[in-house]
């Protein structure tokens, strides 16, 4: 008996664990719309949302009574099932990438030997929910966006794999306690430098933030494969833009910067600085960049970026052999 | 028709009709003396009368002439049924026009054609001037008169289930003398129905060999569609096979309008033109008006006129600037552009009172006098603006992003640029350098020091640079101005300034019912046609006024460079990508009121 209330306490505290990183990733995507509305506007020389609550601090609020209150309209001419399904998708694949993120030392929902794999294979049917979403609407600009989407994201996801390939061959470890083990003298960003540089590319790309938002693209395809989309399931989609953003940004951590390693302060606070760092670059990108053509941006991912990331590999596997002590 | 030379006054027909002008000359040439009648007008062109056999004759030797006319500026019609002054001029119930012009003579010819009530047919002169497609529709579609060979003559302004001709004299102006508007839910669809894009009606396959084409409706409501603009493309993927610009949905009216507003309340409507060009608009509309009224302006209000032109111009090229680079997917830009443009406005403000439509130029000067401590402010501005044009170039202009968009993207040559009517910077971006400030000075143009920038490749990256150069040379004039601003009056003392001097009104009886008479019914202009033309914000705009010797105008064509722009989009943009499109609307500055009046 005393063994199993034992495991039960174990249990139930691996589940508060879980759902308080649940909430946490969900309530910093939400706090991140407000965030980057407000760094936008001061970026822009304008005030940004200032209104609801002492410093529009209260802004959320009243988005989420807004977003909540909106009719839930699905257009006669969608595909139902799929048009609901869509959103589910785009939100639930990112949420369950945040299991393997290791937080600190203790918090972290999976430690799981497969981690990273974990992550490409979410990233993979994140793509459905673009798909599914523009093709279901019934609507010629979201099928134009889902049709770029996929696109976009096959071919990013092609080198964002093998650009991560690098590190796991430094850690020689798929999984990220084990990476973030690896980095403790050095962050993987120093030798990593090119694997750094084009997985930031493609993590910006697979969560469709500006400049790589062509599925979107407002000027020209009026907000893309989610133009049908209102109320909650909007919602739904925006946030997931945000959970990805969060995401990507706290794997970077994790994958190149050391993760939780840092003097003087506590791990969850190095961790938490260097995330946000990576977020706000995000928003810098936005407010800063253009458009690049979709097809120019599509040769920049074949052209530019693979053959970069073998060549890193190549180097990086050339590097550990000759510098590993000669095997037995 | 004949004999119409010596019909005319006498005393007019050495000096107004221009009879001995080498246009004039070769057209009677070609056609034989009998065909032609010259007719004096102060639009300062020959305006000559043809019949209808020779038309497309005279067009096909005015273009291929050496020194050819490359251009058709406007085309347009006057019902003249109603008209009681038109002494010496050959019998018509409806009149065509065909104003021509001639970069490499820098002169311009307008052709006429008296048609009668019974036969409203001319042939179509598309395969002359492709520009004259819509025009020869917007004809049809205002006055009902056919032109034969004409693939496509169907509305363009009206929606395509209107019944009747608009423009026509028998055709009421005022709600009141309709009936009562309403729309049932039937009544909805038919018009929906009506509005269905059918390829079959345009020549367009659905499908080819290999691909079935998709049909977007971009617009009406489209975020890049800068205001209330269709076009329908024919894409296969993601490349534009063909389009389809539809046009109409912000037509109001404003050349019916000018037919029942007394020459000077007219001037309001002018400003919602080109809506971002404030007081440019009232310009060539004054300037036509005081042409007709004999009217010699001060030097004051030539150059208060000139400095806010230029002002509005900055102005007008900012808010491009912005929504350019946000086609280009740039966010931000848009919001700097628009701080300075509130800083333009804050002198605007002061000046004349309002911000968008200050409707301040009167005929014969201004509405007011410059307040005390306007030069302060204009030289604020004056300071402020030079260093953010560095900014805009140095971040945008030359970022490898904006370049990889717009270079050699959505370009087209000279030639073709005065083949579609393209006039203003879309014109000089192809390089080359026909501004109308230069070529033909008006309000005192000719005394400023400025430079004409012009491009080299005719693209999208041409079209925004030299956006930035106008804006530094109007800076230039502006400084101008402020520094040589004469003393002076800010209205002519002539009898037809409208409003007279409030300050002289009361010093005799004479002054006081002139006043009187002038507010209360507006001044009368003599009878007769003049033509302004100036180099607005967005290319040429030219008010063509014709005056039957009463308060209103018998006609007012408003011919405004955004209509010739968006008619070309098809032949620009086959082949290119869905984000050319889109950056080539931005680039190309249009607003929709400027296109549909």
């Amino acid at each position: 008996m005393n063994g199993s209330t034992e495991m039960l306490v174990v249990v139930l505290a691996a589940m508060a664990q879980a759902l308080a990183i649940l909430a946490g990733a969900l309530l910093l995507a939400a706090v991140m719309t407000v965030v980057e509305r407000r760094l936008l506007g001061l970026w822009q020389d304008r005030h940004g949302p200032n209104r609801v609550g002492p410093w529009g601090s209260l802004q959320l609020v009243a988005d989420m009574i807004k977003i909540l209150f909106k009719e839930d309209w699905i257009p006669p001419f969608a595909d139902r099932a799929l048009f609901v399904l869509a959103p589910a998708i785009a939100m639930a694949s990112l949420l369950l990438s945040f299991m393997i993120i290791p937080w600190t030392p203790t918090w972290g929902v999976a430690d799981w030997h497969i981690g990273l794999l974990f992550f490409f294979a979410m990233a993979g049917i994140n793509v459905y929910a673009v798909l599914l979403g523009g093709w279901s609407s019934g609507n010629k600009y979201a099928l134009l966006g889902a049709m770029r989407a996929t696109a976009q994201t096959l071919s990013y996801e092609v080198f964002m794999g093998l650009s991560l390939m690098g590190v796991v061959a430094l850690a020689g470890s798929f999984n990220l306690r084990d990476i973030v083990a690896a980095q403790q003298g050095l962050w993987f960003i120093v030798p990593q430098f090119f694997g750094f540089c084009t997985f930031l590319v493609a993590g910006v790309a697979v969560t469709h933030r500006h400049p790589f938002d062509q599925p979107e693209a407002e000027q020209e395809l009026a907000d893309g494969y989610h133009i049908e989309y209102s109320g909650m399931k909007f919602g739904m989609f925006y946030v997931g833009e945000y959970l990805g953003m969060v995401l990507v940004s706290a794997l970077i951590v994790t994958l190149f910067f050391g993760g939780w390693h840092g003097p003087w302060l506590p791990p969850f606070v190095w961790f938490a600085l260097k995330t946000a760092a990576l977020l706000v670059l995000f928003v810098l990108l936005r407010a800063s960049l253009p458009r690049p053509r979709f097809d120019r941006m599509m040769s920049f991912g074949w052209r530019v970026c693979l053959p970069l990331t073998l060549i890193n590999l190549l180097v990086t596997g050339a590097a550990i052999l000759w510098l590993s002590p000669a095997a037995d | 028709m004949r004999s119409m030379s010596q019909a005319m006054p006498s005393n007019a027909a050495s000096r107004e009709d221009r009879a001995d002008d080498p246009v004039v000359v070769a057209l009677r040439q070609r056609l034989g003396a009998r065909a032609i009648g010259v007719q004096a007008t102060l639009t300062g062109m020959p305006v000559v009368w043809l019949a209808r056999e020779s038309l497309c004759d005279a067009l096909a030797l005015l273009r291929d002439m050496p020194e050819p006319f490359e251009m058709l500026f406007d085309l347009s019609a006057v019902d003249e049924r109603l008209r009681s002054r038109r002494e010496g001029l050959p019998e018509a119930d409806f009149t065509v026009f065909y104003h021509l012009l001639s970069v490499s003579r820098n002169r311009d010819v307008m052709l006429k054609v008296a048609l009668a009530e019974g036969d409203l047919t001319l042939p179509s002169v598309r395969s002359l001037y492709p520009n004259a497609d819509w025009y020869e529709r917007e004809v049809w579609d205002m006055f009902g008169i056919v032109f034969r060979g004409h693939p496509h003559l169907t509305r363009l302004l009206m929606p395509p289930t209107w019944e009747g001709h608009p423009l026509r004299k028998d055709y009421p102006a005022r709600a009141t003398e309709f009936d009562p508007y309403t729309l049932t839910v039937e009544g909805q669809e038919r018009e929906q129905r009506a509005l269905q894009f059918d390829p079959e009606a345009w020549g367009m396959q659905r499908e080819s060999e290999d691909t079935d084409f998709m049909f977007l409706n971009l617009g009406p409501n489209h975020p890049s569609a800068h205001g209330a603009f269709r076009i329908v493309l024919q894409l296969d993927g993601e490349v534009i096979v063909d389009c389809v610009p539809d046009i109409g949905y912000h037509h109001r009216g404003a050349e019916k309008m000018a037919e029942r507003q007394s020459w000077h309340s007219y001037i309001p409507y002018t400003d919602r033109v080109d809506y971002t060009g404030g007081v440019v608009n009232n310009l060539p509309y004054v300037l036509a008006a005081e042409t007709l009224a004999g009217i010699e302006v001060p030097e004051r209000v030539k150059v208060i006129r000139v400095m806010l032109t230029e002002l509005f111009r900055v102005n007008s090229h900012l808010l491009y600037l912005g929504t350019y680079l946000q086609d280009l997917g740039a966010m931000t830009p848009v919001f700097y552009a628009f701080t300075d443009r509130q800083k333009a406005y804050e002198v605007i403000e002061a000046i004349t009172g309002f911000r968008m439509h200050p409707a301040w130029f009167r005929i014969g000067g201004v509405a007011q006098d410059l307040p005390r401590g306007w030069e302060r402010l204009m030289r604020d501005f004056l300071a402020w603006m030079p260093k953010r044009l560095r900014e805009y170039e140095r971040a945008m202009m030359d970022n490898a992003i904006v370049r990889q968009r717009t270079r050699h993207i959505a370009a087209y040559t000279t030639r073709e640029a005065l083949a579609w009517g393209v006039t203003g910077p879309n014109l000089r971006a192809t390089g080359l350098d026909f501004d109308l400030r230069k070529q033909r000075p008006y309000s005192g143009y000719e005394q400023f020091d400025f430079e004409v920038p012009v491009g080299a490749n005719g693209d999208i990256l041409d079209r925004g640079r030299l956006r930035i150069e106008e804006m530094r040379q109007s800076l230039r004039i502006i400084q101008q101005c402020v520094d040589h601003m004469p003393a002076g009056d800010y209205k002519a003392d002539h009898p037809l300034t409208t409003p007279p001097p409030r300050e002289r009104m009361l010093e005799h009886i004479e002054t006081l019912i002139t006043h009187f008479l002038q507010v209360s019914w507006g001044p009368v202009l003599e009878a007769n046609e003049s033509l302004a033309m100036i180099e607005a914000t967005k290319g040429i705009n030219g008010y063509y006024l014709t005056s039957d010797g009463s308060t209103m105008s018998y006609r007012t064509r408003i011919r405004t460079p955004s209509f010739p722009h968006l008619q070309q989009i098809p032949a620009v943009i086959r082949g290119a990508l869905v984000s050319d499109l889109i950056a080539h609307l931005g680039s190309l500055d249009f607003v929709m009121a400027d296109v549909d009046r």
